[in-house]
């Protein structure tokens, strides 16, 4: 890792967390990095997450004001955090499971609040942290230990549903995964100086939970499998056209 | 400066005395006062309104906006007191300071919207799951509303915690006449502070409440913490510390914290126990049975939890029996037998109307 960013994490945290081949550790860096090649001042920013292995992005590794709350309910914590005092900036890091299952509500208000936040969802499509269980963000078909014949449920697309919720305002929404980290560092500074609300959904394999249900080969095969099943968007309306089964699509949607 | 409040009204007033300048909400009757007059004035004073999506985003927003730095309040009523609870644990785990004003309605559930209760009592108590101590105060007029408003405040920076105003909506809508105080202690937080953001100081009260944005680069988390604030799940001795300190800064300070008045006692062999809104029948009851000649006092708890144990395990053998009327199906009346050794009778009523000074007098005669 680029010696340059140890001075953005807490020296006694490591080692992380995370589980071999976790996407995690990309979608982290790539953060550290685009804060750094942006110089924000990093005293003056805020991270809040929820409850899950996303959430532990931030705390405790980030050397910065950390508040890891309750399961779902980051956004709606941030929302005060911003409002009460609006030169900080506030970046909410949390999991698929928590801002858009238990959490949904908050997030889709925040969306049309068009409320100066930034959010990056980790996707991994499970719950990992308690053990692999569905998701809404679970394909169709994924085995998961809620859904152990696969899952018969449709999964939610995070972007359509952010777009849907702020579609009156001029907020970023932009997907990629954690194979693209050069155009996820790129997102994330978009996000990070983009006014008003940012969306940026980050896939990010699971290996431990999801890959080991599905017919995964390697940890590493999942995040070179993320780049075959990503498709790009070449226009942001894509994302209301797109209808190919177990495939990605990639790019800025507003 | 004397003026005539609807006791939602006082509390508001009583909130910008005691310096909040952040509000979140949802709307909830018969709270609901409270959040249209907050829309308004808290701008005048440099505060933030908002009216979030329900009860979880008021309360997750209201704590987020006092580590930035706020004092902060919300006001809600049973339904919505329900939705809080799981960040009423996280203001505790964190030592988050803020005033919850629950407004009780006859539940539970929906129940009955507009009617009076004191049904809340042990959800104040006991409602957040895992083990804490706890702080309600209980208001029986609009004066109250306004008072126990900023000692709520007060007490919350003190001890660091989530503070109940537990008024039920008879208090909550009635209009009366209020002194509004000049001089009236605030506690302010400290402006800066190098104290772990978790620690302890003398006479078992917490380290100074931090704010976000300082450069302290802050580990707030509502998981098991060491006074740092880094996550110490696995350690046994970590979150035994944490806990037995939650409930200490409470247990070692109670005699600050409980209040209680007493009328007509000195040669009572009948005690009323009572609080909220029923505390006015109570004493108008005492006036009565006193007419009559008949040996009546009123014991009447200001502050519920911490139960003032003390008070009730040092009453004489003058007293004969205890009485304790409530609107619920009996909650305080528990904390009472708990401590009172001798008879102890108990009233209760809930059908959404107030108990009257008559029913109060059946009991006794």
């Amino acid at each position: 890792m680029n010696n340059n960013l140890n001075k953005y994490i807490r020296p006694e945290v490591f080692p992380t967390p995370f589980c071999r081949g976790c996407g995690h550790g990309i979608l982290m860096g790539s953060i550290l990095r685009a804060i750094d090649e942006l110089k924000l001042d990093i005293d003056q920013m805020v991270f809040v997450s929820g409850i899950g292995c996303a959430a532990w992005i931030p705390s405790p590794h980030f050397a910065a004001d950390t508040l890891h709350t309750t399961h779902g309910r980051p956004v709606a914590f941030a929302t005060g955090i911003k409002l009460f005092n609006p030169k900080l900036k506030v970046v909410v890091i949390s999991g698929d499971g928590d801002l858009s299952a238990i959490g949904g509500n908050h997030l889709i208000h925040a969306a049309r609040r068009n409320i100066d936040l930034t959010v990056i969802c980790a996707n991994n499509n499970i719950y990992g942290m308690t053990g692999g269980q569905m998701a809404p963000t679970t394909p169709t078909g994924a085995r998961v230990s809620t859904a152990p014949d696969g899952s018969t449920e449709p999964a939610f697309d995070l972007c359509k549903l952010v777009w849907g919720a702020g579609s009156e305002s001029d907020s970023y929404i932009a997907r990629t995964t954690v194979f693209h980290a050069r155009e996820l560092i790129k997102y994330i500074k978009k996000a990070l100086t983009h006014q008003g609300f940012s969306f940026l959904e980050a896939v990010s394999p699971c290996f431990t939970q999801f890959g080991r249900r599905n017919q995964a080969e390697t940890p590493a095969r999942m995040i070179l499998d993320l780049k075959k099943m990503s498709v790009r968007a070449k226009k942001a309306d894509e994302l209301f056209k797109f209808k190919e089964k177990r495939k990605i699509l990639i790019g800025e949607f507003k | 400066m004397k003026v005539f409040l609807q006791g939602n009204e006082a509390c508001v007033q009583g909130a910008l005395k005691a310096g909040c300048q952040f509000y979140a909400g949802y709307p909830i009757t018969p709270s609901s006062e409270i959040m249209e007059k907050m829309v308004r004035v808290l701008p005048e004073h440099q505060g933030v309104f908002v009216q979030m999506e329900d009860e979880i985003g008021s309360i997750a927003a209201m704590i987020g906006a006092v580590w930035a730095g706020a004092k902060a309040m919300t006001a809600t009523s049973g339904p919505g007191l329900a939705l809080m609870l799981e960040n009423i644990g996280y203001a505790i785990m964190t030592e988050t300071p803020c005033v919850i004003v629950d407004v009780q309605r006859a539940g539970p559930s929906t129940g009955q919207a507009t009617k009076p209760a004191s049904g809340d009592v042990m959800t104040a108590r006991w409602g957040a799951p895992g083990d804490y101590e706890s702080i309600a105060l209980s208001p029986w007029s609009v004066q109250e509303m306004y008072e126990f408003t900023i000692r709520a405040f007060n007490l919350a920076e003190t001890y660091r915690m989530p503070v109940f105003l537990l008024a039920d909506e008879a208090v909550a809508h009635l209009k009366e006449k209020v002194g509004l105080k000049k001089n009236i202690n605030i506690v302010q937080r400290a402006k800066k502070s190098e104290q772990p953001p978790f620690g302890e100081t003398a006479g078992n009260l917490p380290t100074s409440m931090p704010a976000f944005g300082q450069g302290r680069k802050i580990s707030v988390t509502g998981s098991t913490h060491d006074e740092w604030g880094y996550r110490r799940t696995q350690v046994p001795a970590a979150h035994e510390k944490l806990v037995n300190r939650f409930c200490n800064k409470i247990r070692k300070n109670v005699e600050q914290i409980v209040e209680w008045e007493t009328y007509e006692d000195q040669d009572a062999e009948i005690l009323i126990v009572a609080y909220g809104f029923t505390a006015r029948s109570a004493l108008a009851a005492v006036r009565l049975a006193r007419a009559k000649g008949e040996k009546v006092g009123l014991l009447r708890l200001k502050t519920l939890w911490p139960f003032p144990e003390k008070v009730f395990s040092g009453i004489g053998p003058k007293v004969k029996k205890i009485v304790v009327p409530e609107m619920n199906q009996g909650q305080i009346v528990l904390e009472v037998s708990r401590f009172y050794r001798g008879s102890v009778i108990y009233y209760n009523k809930t059908n959404g109307q107030v108990i009257t000074p008559q029913e109060i007098l059946d009991c006794i005669m």
